[in-house]
């Protein structure tokens, strides 16, 4: 199918209407795109590219770039001792001046994570479709916006194009009513969500969230949702707009100057009353307790007031031998009640749970209290911006207090390419999205949850019901 | 692009599931700036043991993998990470063909932009090449996009789905860019259309 049928629509498929140039029947849709952000990791190969086949860039105005991935999270006075990550970031901040694109770099007080500084700059809109060389990029989404991450041969078709071929996903609601329990978090819900339809539940869809669970939520709390989704294996997941939205927008740097026309715009964003999905799933936001990952991939996830479980209580076998592997790499034996799980390290950050809220909760959670002694625990905001507010706030006086590392804005432990990581056997309390074997360091063991779970972990040296937590 | 359009090769049997990008390529090697040489670092801690000396066990590594062409996996193969490093150094290792019930869409699509064929067949389809692996020794299969089948010497053979666009391009080894440029003035008249200019 190249064109989505006319009729109700949904918000996916106005945006992706608004934004078809070519369409013809057995071939891939030429979707226009608004707005590419570029990192260190995954754009130097792209470049080359454009040099090697003697291409320009289309609209370098259209594109942003920072380096997050590989930065220390250190002195940034001190120069980068890791001369490979150097060299990396270095080459973005040639090819950006090659290139003539606006470029985020180390010393910039907007530097930070691309996802983080994306919508706090006021890049990220309604309606506009959002690209970037990194499986997060759905964050974007909770703008309503179409926002996906791509490889890097399609980061070097935008820089050429401004465009992308993309085939037409199906759709799929995940809808979530009812009001979730105190101490319930954003990160609790989409973890619950992944754990119910499964790391591959989303696969070839694009998930649009609605409900009423969905509407009270924050801007950054909706983000937290929307960065999950591609753990769920959906590339794109967005939040139809409103005046949470356009509120959380007004006022950012690089909004639309005629801003209330823009909302009015935007207003027509939303799908139509009988516009309807693929698929639809609904949930109760009281079904919903505090979340802890067990195994090594988001998916394998259990109630903080739960147990760790066994193999055997997994039906189809795959999921068994898959369940084994996990426990085996997790040092479990499952049965564990999850409580009970004692843990070396936290980490509270990334672009999933690396902003000011975030860091207002876990802070809440560590005031006036010592992080445990046989744990290290560290906070690195996820952007300049994020550390200069919270600063402003005295968060980071709460967290060196308590006993916190306090760092500067980047990626850091959530992948662990820079100098941030895990010794091999360390068990973590991570506010990160991914619990990957090896994610934050070889060996290295992750369990995630939301940032108030984090810093009571850090706290109590074991995970804790947040509910229950003074 | 190299084009893609046979390929006969031998069969590695990985029985797991969920494979991520970052097990294909740990993050350490995403520092590179160049898009070769990343086969020698594929699956890089399940291959090696603590010590730094090869896993015996592992699956790549075995006497009778070696010069494996075609990889066969379990559902969800490739999830996690965008990074295209996945691809390069499978591809760079050897792979053409990799065989799973279910790809994540980033790496699925990625392997299309780097002439290498992924093939989604029924969970009973894989379960029955999985047997079929252990059963003969050197077990080799055949990928024929012109005719979009996959088989064996032994009596196997299967139809294979591909997009058709996707297809072509790979059949004739295409770039996907030069296509897209051959449209550059609906993208113009797109630009004028919304109001969009250079700055
Ligand atoms: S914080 Fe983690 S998930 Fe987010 S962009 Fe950085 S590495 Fe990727």
């Amino acid at each position: 199918m190249a064109n989505s049928a006319s009729g109700p629509r949904t918000l996916f498929q106005k945006i992706w209407d608004n934004h078809v140039v070519h369409a013809e029947e057995g071939r891939q849709t030429i979707l226009y795109v608004d707005l590419q952000l570029v990192h260190e990791v995954t754009s130097a190969q792209a470049f080359e590219g454009l040099r090697l086949a003697g291409r320009s860039v289309r609209r370098a105005e259209r594109t942003i770039a920072t380096a997050d991935h590989n930065v220390p999270t250190t002195d940034r006075n001190l120069p980068i001792l890791d001369l490979v990550s150097k060299k990396q970031i270095d080459t973005l901040r040639d090819n950006c001046k090659e290139f003539g694109i606006k470029h985020y770099d180390l010393n910039d007080p907007n530097q930070g994570i691309v996802h983080v500084i994306g919508p706090e700059l006021g890049y990220t809109q309604p309606g506009m479709t959002i690209v970037c060389g990194d499986s997060h990029t759905s964050t974007h989404g909770a703008f309503g916006a179409l926002a996906f991450g791509i490889g890097t041969s399609e980061v070097e078709h935008v820089l050429a194009t401004q465009t992308l071929l993309q085939s037409l996903p199906k759709t799929l609601e995940l809808q979530v009513n009812g009001q979730l329990h105190n101490g319930v978090t954003a990160k609790d819900l989409v973890l619950y969500l992944i754990g119910q339809i499964t790391t591959d539940g989303g696969t070839g869809y694009c998930i649009e969230y609605t409900g009423e669970t969905i509407r009270s939520l924050s801007m950054e709390n909706r983000m937290t949702v929307c960065n999950m989704t591609i753990e769920g294996g959906a590339r794109a997941g967005m939040i139809a707009p409103d005046e949470t939205t356009y509120e959380y927008l007004r006022g950012r740097q690089f909004v639309p100057n005629d801003f209330d026309a823009a909302v009015e715009r935007w207003k027509q964003l939303p799908g139509d009353q009988d516009a309807t999905y693929d698929k639809s799933l609904s949930y109760n936001a009281a079904d919903i307790a505090p979340q802890v990952t067990w195994g090594t991939n988001p998916g394998l996830v259990a109630p903080v007031n739960g147990n760790v479980p066994k193999p055997s209580d997994f039906a189809d076998p795959t999921d068994q031998k898959t369940a084994a592997g996990a426990l085996d790499y997790m040092g479990l034996q499952g049965g564990e009640p999850i409580c009970d799980l004692k843990i070396d390290r936290v980490f509270i950050g990334s672009c999933t749970n690396g902003r000011i809220e975030d860091l207002r909760e876990a802070a809440k959670a560590a005031e006036g209290k010592k992080v445990s002694d046989h744990v290290s625990a560290m906070v690195v905001p996820g952007s300049g911006q994020v550390k200069l507010q919270a600063e402003a706030e005295g968060l980071d006086r709460i967290f060196k207090e308590a006993g916190f590392e306090w760092r500067e804005a980047g990626c850091s432990m959530c992948l662990a390419m820079n100098p941030d990581k895990l010794a091999p056997g360390e068990r973590c309390a991570s506010t990160s999205n991914r619990n990957f074997e090896g994610r934050q360091g070889k060996g290295g063991r992750t369990h995630l949850v939301s940032p108030a779970m984090a810093a009571a972990a850090a706290v109590a040296g074991h995970f804790v019901d947040i509910r229950e937590w003074k | 692009m190299k084009s893609f359009t046979t390929h006969t090769g031998l069969v590695v049997a990985m029985d797991r599931a969920n494979i991520d990008t970052d097990q294909i390529i740990p993050k350490q090697f995403l520092k590179r700036i160049e898009r070769t040489g990343f086969g020698e670092f594929l699956f890089w801690d399940w291959s090696q043991l603590d010590d730094g000396s090869p896993n015996p066990d592992f699956e790549l590594n075995r006497p009778e993998a070696a010069d494996a062409s075609i990889l066969l996996a379990r559902r969800n193969f490739g999830c996690g990470s965008s990074r295209e490093h996945a691809p390069w150094a499978l591809e760079d290792y050897g792979f053409r063909v990799i065989i799973a019930p279910s790809f994540a869409d980033i790496f699925y699509n990625n392997c299309f932009k780097n002439s290498m064929l992924p093939i989604r067949l029924s969970e009973e389809t894989v379960e029955e090449l999985f047997s079929r692996a252990a059963k003969h020794p050197g077990y080799q299969l055949t990928a024929d996009l012109n005719s979009c089948t996959l088989s064996d010497d032994h009596g196997f053979s299967t139809p294979i789905e591909v997009d058709a666009f996707r297809r072509q391009n790979l059949l004739k080894g295409l770039d996907d860019i030069g296509l897209t440029l051959e449209h550059e003035k609906e993208i113009t008249a797109y630009e004028a259309a919304h109001g969009i200019t250079a700055s």
